[in-house]
């Protein structure tokens, strides 16, 4: 006999009845806040250059994720902000007075290409702001390696220069490694304070350590990132550089956009490991891929090289550290 | 909370300590107990219609034993108990079998369930037995074996959820003794205050069935787990506890969920950790008991009260006045919240249990088991309905689990249909807590998908065993013609 009829009728669901009200949108909110800092100084730093590139990079990520969306007849997705997000750390991660229709190129890539062709959010295997900016650092090497000069306005008639990496790199490549240590102000090498608050050429959003690491304060706080990843990747920097006996491991640590790649671009959670195990493997091969390509490669930072290498083994990462089961033996 | 003065004195008697083992893993949950948390366990009284599940236990339902137009009285078996893993049934109240039918029950499956009019009059030539049901036992010169067969004809099974049957728990294979008899007091759902109210209320009836137990598993370790958000339950404990002689301790478990797996309160108790699946919490010398059980295993024996009864805690913002009721075993959900003084606001969620593992009802016609710990209404701004999004790869939910699986992989799997892979992640390992989707911030139903992956699973497994028996069965047909 069926179960008699009531008029009442409850909303039926599948346990558990409660939730941490954890939201996609409110993790991407989060990581828009804690790119305020460095934004911010980077405006500071560059100017009205690096307002426009930050703008160009958003709209266009936008419009390109709304665009593919419908195309692709699926629902928009606009409302989880991650295409929000994937402009300001694409466009801070380009250097400021970028012609601006490379911004749109590269924009387009990041949204098109490297993350709706995938089906969108969490299905990409590359990190969509690094893997567009590795496009473009290929297909635009010229004006993707000009750096302004923070406050550049005040001396108009030498407004590029080159950054510190790349002014080291020609040092030691050029004079015996002895000999070659830097003296703050001198060929390039900015003085310690210059390099904590980033008064010194690269990208717009990569040059403040101390903007980054209040940022990276509130991703700690908001328990959005966990330590393992950024711990893992700037010991290994550190330990390699002392290792090494290049330039000095700050200037390793504060330059290049380690900082950045540490704790926003190798954070990543589509393209990084899910376990703390794996997260630490992740953050250990991005740091030693970009002290071995600053070392032996042709490009003087290396951090997106690395960590797009790292995003392709992230699977196999995963694979080797699934957990072990509660009261399980190992095997 | 008081902790001994001196260590040294106290060796042998009861002490309180707090957990030295931490399981990784776990959520916090809303946990709302105020609602219900001060609310004196109250009797209601017997409805005038119960419907008697068969199938209130873990295990094979109990083979019904009564049919249309029988007269039972309070207390008898009306249920048979149905093979090694089943307990009996007995009817909860004196009545008339209208019916026996299949009923939904709360987890969405239905059973045979006995149909009672407890206000029909008793008719001519039936005598309703007087004083106790069964026999009290005087549990201090009785046997093992005959305290072991009252749990069993008690009907008593495990009452913190999963209803698996006493009287199998406490008694273990032979070769395998029990070391620590742990007491699940943590009641870590949100919500409910069953157990809590009598830790408060009956804590020297949780003592007496402490002795009881320990006498049927032979000297051990007495171990009471109550978290530390239950300050009255722990100061009721240690005053009935206080002369316990022997190797007792009230341990006070951090506020997390799911401490009240078994799992995890025995290595939060004790340490140790049970092994993979088919291993018991037997193989590593412990018994868990839920409170509620205890209390149910005292009165059978000393009073000679089957279990027919149950704390329930009603709760909820939509119900008017939140109660912990003492109702006997199938009252319909609509009398509990009758005795409840109806609804505030009309619920738009009702559920059978906690909010983290309990069971969404679609109506209020559905009955108590010894297992209901709690019915929850919920309004309108209580229930989460989202819409589930694609998995990002946060790895929330395998820092929730407990269980120290990976639930971003499994319910990705699911979604491909790929159960193998699901199995290859140990999807069968998950107990369904629910900390997985609880927490992640996309709104998978995660748990949903262990829950899908596990049935299909079971049933492969089912079938596979089937075509073994039909092959064996045919082989053996064909033998004799050779």
């Amino acid at each position: 006999m069926k179960p008699k009829e009531t008029s009442e009728h409850y909303v039926l669901s599948s346990s558990p009845h409660a939730h941490s009200h954890a939201s996609v949108s409110r993790i991407m909110l989060d990581v828009i806040i804690a790119l305020l800092p460095t934004t911010i100084a980077g405006v500071w730093f560059f100017g009205m250059p690096a307002v426009w590139t930050i703008a160009v990079c958003v709209s266009t990520c936008v419009v390109t994720e709304a665009l593919c969306r419908l195309a692709m007849k699926r629902e928009s997705t606009i409302g989880d902000f991650s295409a929000i997000l994937t402009g300001p750390l694409l466009a801070l991660n380009l250097p400021a007075g970028l012609p601006l229709w490379m911004a749109v190129v590269g924009s387009v890539f990041a949204i098109a290409v490297c993350k709706q062709v995938f089906g969108g959010l969490g299905k990409n295997p590359f990190n969509p702001a690094l893997a567009a900016r590795a496009f473009m650092l290929i297909s635009f090497t010229g004006p993707m390696t000009i750096w302004l000069k923070p406050y550049w306005w005040r001396a108009p008639d030498a407004v590029t220069t080159a950054t510190p990496l790349a002014a080291m790199k020609t040092m030691f490549t050029s004079a015996a490694l002895s000999s070659a240590t830097p003296r703050a102000g001198e060929g390039g090498i900015p003085s310690l304070w210059d390099l904590i608050i980033g008064n010194m050429p690269g990208c717009i959003g990569e040059v403040s350590a101390a903007a980054l690491a209040l940022g990276a304060v509130y991703l700690f706080i908001r328990k959005v990132i966990t330590w393992h990843i950024p711990v893992s990747y700037l010991v290994t920097v550190w330990v390699y550089s002392l290792i090494s006996g290049g330039a000095p491991a700050h200037i390793h640590i504060l330059t290049g956009g380690v900082m950045i790649s540490a704790f926003f671009m190798a954070t990543d959670y589509a393209t990084s490991p899910t376990t703390g195990k794996g997260k630490l493997i992740f953050g250990f091969g991005c740091g030693l891929l970009s002290m071995l390509i600053r070392q032996f490669g042709s490009y003087p930072e290396g951090c997106s090289f690395a960590i797009l290498i790292m995003n392709s083994v992230c699977p196999l990462i995963n694979r080797w550290t699934q957990p072990k089961p509660f009261g399980y033996k190992r095997k | 909370m008081s902790l001994p003065t001196d260590g040294k004195d106290l060796v042998e008697s009861m002490k309180t300590v707090k957990s030295k083992f931490k399981f990784r893993g776990g959520v916090h949950p809303d946990y709302n107990k105020d609602l219900a948390r001060d609310k004196a366990i109250e009797r209601m009284p017997v409805p005038s219609e119960l419907v008697i599940s068969m199938s209130q236990h873990l295990g094979a339902p109990a083979k019904c034993i009564v049919k249309a137009g029988d007269y039972v009285t309070r207390g008898q078996i009306i249920g048979e108990r149905n093979g090694f893993i089943s307990v009996c049934v007995r009817a909860s109240a004196s009545g008339l079998v209208k019916a026996v039918e299949k009923r939904l029950g709360a987890a969405g499956g239905s059973a045979p369930a006995v149909v009672l009019d407890t206000t029909a009059p008793v008719p001519e030539g039936v005598v309703v037995p007087e004083g106790p049901i069964l026999q009290p036992l005087d549990w201090k010169t009785a046997s093992r074996e005959d305290l072991l067969k009252r749990v069993e004809e008690a009907g008593i099974c495990g009452m913190g959820g999963a209803g698996f049957p006493s009287s199998v728990k406490l008694n273990p294979p032979p070769g395998k003794r029990c070391e620590y008899l742990i007491v699940n007091g943590a009641e870590c759902e949100p919500y409910l205050c069953a157990d809590h109210r009598l830790m408060v209320e009956r804590a020297s009836r949780i003592r007496l069935g402490v002795e009881i137990m320990r006498k049927i598993l032979g000297e051990c370790a007495v171990r009471i787990a109550v978290e530390a958000n239950k300050p009255d339950a722990i100061a009721a404990l240690e005053e009935a506890f206080a002369d316990m002689v022997g190797n007792v301790e009230i341990v006070v478990l951090p506020v997390l969920y799911p401490q009240g797996s078994e799992k995890h309160q025995i290595f939060a108790t004790v340490g140790r950790v049970v092994p993979e699946p088919p291993a018991l919490p037997i193989d590593v010398g412990c018994v868990v008991e839920n409170v509620g059980t205890t209390v149910a295993i005292a009165d059978a024996v000393e009073k000679g009260e089957p279990l027919l009864e149950r704390v329930t805690t009603v709760s909820g913002d939509a119900v008017a006045e939140p109660k912990n009721i003492i109702a006997p075993s199938g009252t319909k959900y609509s009398d509990l919240v009758a005795f409840c003084s109806g609804v505030k606001e009309p619920p738009a969620k009702v559920i059978s249990g906690g909010t983290m593992m309990g069971f969404a009802v679609p109506h209020l016609d559905i009955s108590t088991t010894k297992t209901t710990s709690g019915l929850l209404l919920l309004s309108r701004k209580r229930v989460f309905q989202y819409t589930s999004q694609a998995c990002i790869n946060c790895g929330r939910c395998v820092r929730a689990c407990p269980m120290y699986i990976n639930p971003a992989e499994i319910s990705k799997a699911v979604e491909a249909d790929d159960i193998a892979d699901a199995e290859r992640a140990h999807v069968m390992t998950c107990i369904e807590c629910g900390a997985c989707s609880f927490a992640c911030p996309a709104h998978r139903t995660i748990t949903q998908f262990c829950r899908r992956a596990k049935n299909s699973i079971r049933a492969r497994i089912a079938a596979e065993k089937a075509k073994a028996v039909a092959a064996q069965s045919a082989a053996e047909k064909k033998e004799p013609a050779k």
